[in-house]
């Protein structure tokens, strides 16, 4: 047990703490990722070589689902978090599960996009836009997707060791992983499909 | 024992909310949202001063989500966490109109 020595210090930072703020710094690197990508999807946004535009593609009222669907699952992962504060596991582990299951819808309407899109002759090489486009929100789908099977692991520690400081932790560091996964949807949804179709 | 001290205080200060205040997040976070689509469904504005609304809900949604699920505002009086994302955003900045900016000009040249 790492922790034993923080007793001893009282006015140092506990070694769960400085593994939260770690997390905290891997996701400064993402948002770094993310600024790349934006900025490339931004730049190339007009580059569509004469094929289908934002206008000619998205179809808004999916999105518009999608986004409340990723905002309710940021709000469940929150009520996850209350559950295990209050020493609550079988609610903790039913609030990630909903989480898994908003997140897992969010991801079937995006891929129901993509195969629309490629339907309609919008595939990833067809131009630099689209690239861009497939590039940018499909890094974040798989984003979602690797937070999903986390969530997952995460509920099979708590299930086999219950509510205890290392999977307190665990479960604060997926909660923040996917409320930064909303905040980059929220800039995805307003400079791609909002600012597109404008 | 002191361990145990440890770990008290460390729940407290952690905090993490209410479910007030998630509820009140989640609101508002929902608002920021509709607020952008009826803009867009409705044509408010024309289409130049539209923008500001998209960014500004962009940018209040991105602040909700900060202060009442991320619990930015929570942490302990050397703020790491605030300064690594001071950091991060400016490197944004940065990468963001700093591609913009030469784009333009690549433009230019073409």
């Amino acid at each position: 047990m790492a922790n034993v020595n923080a007793g001893h210090h009282d006015h140092h930072p506990d070694q769960e703490e400085l593994r939260t703020f770690a997390f905290w710094i891997y996701l400064m690197t993402d948002v770094i990722l993310f600024a790349t990508l934006f900025a490339t999807y931004i730049v190339l946004q007009g580059s569509t070589d004469g094929g289908p535009g934002p206008k000619d593609l998205f179809q808004m009222n999916g999105i518009y689902a999608s986004t409340f669907i990723l905002l309710t699952s940021s709000f469940t992962s929150g009520l996850a978090i209350l559950a295990m504060n209050k020493g609550n596991r079988l609610a903790l582990m039913n609030w990630l599960g909903v989480t898994i299951f908003l997140g897992a819808s969010f991801l079937f309407l995006e891929i129901n996009e993509f195969i629309h899109m490629v339907s309609e002759g919008a595939t990833i090489g067809t131009s630099a836009f689209l690239t861009a486009f497939y590039t940018l929100v499909g890094t974040h789908g798989l984003h979602v997707t690797l937070g999903m099977g986390w969530m997952i692991i995460v509920i099979m520690q708590i299930a086999k060791h219950g509510i205890t400081p290392v999977t307190k932790r665990k479960v604060n560091i997926i909660s923040l992983f996917w409320h930064f996964l909303d905040v980059v949807w929220i800039f995805v949804f307003t400079i791609v499909y909002v600012m597109g179709v404008n | 024992m002191s361990k145990q001290s440890v770990h008290g205080t460390t729940e407290q200060h952690g905090g993490h909310g209410s479910l007030k205040s998630y509820v009140i997040g989640f609101v508002l976070s929902l608002v920021f949202t509709i607020i952008p689509i009826m803009a867009l469904e409705n044509g408010w504005l024309d289409s130049d001063k539209r923008l500001i609304i998209y960014l500004g809900a962009a940018l209040f949604q991105f602040i909700v989500q900060l202060f009442f699920f991320m619990h930015l505002k929570e942490e302990d009086k050397p703020r790491y966490n605030l300064m690594s994302l001071l950091l991060g955003l400016f490197i944004v900045f940065l990468i963001v109109i700093g591609s913009i900016w030469i784009m333009m000009y690549n433009m230019v040249a073409l």
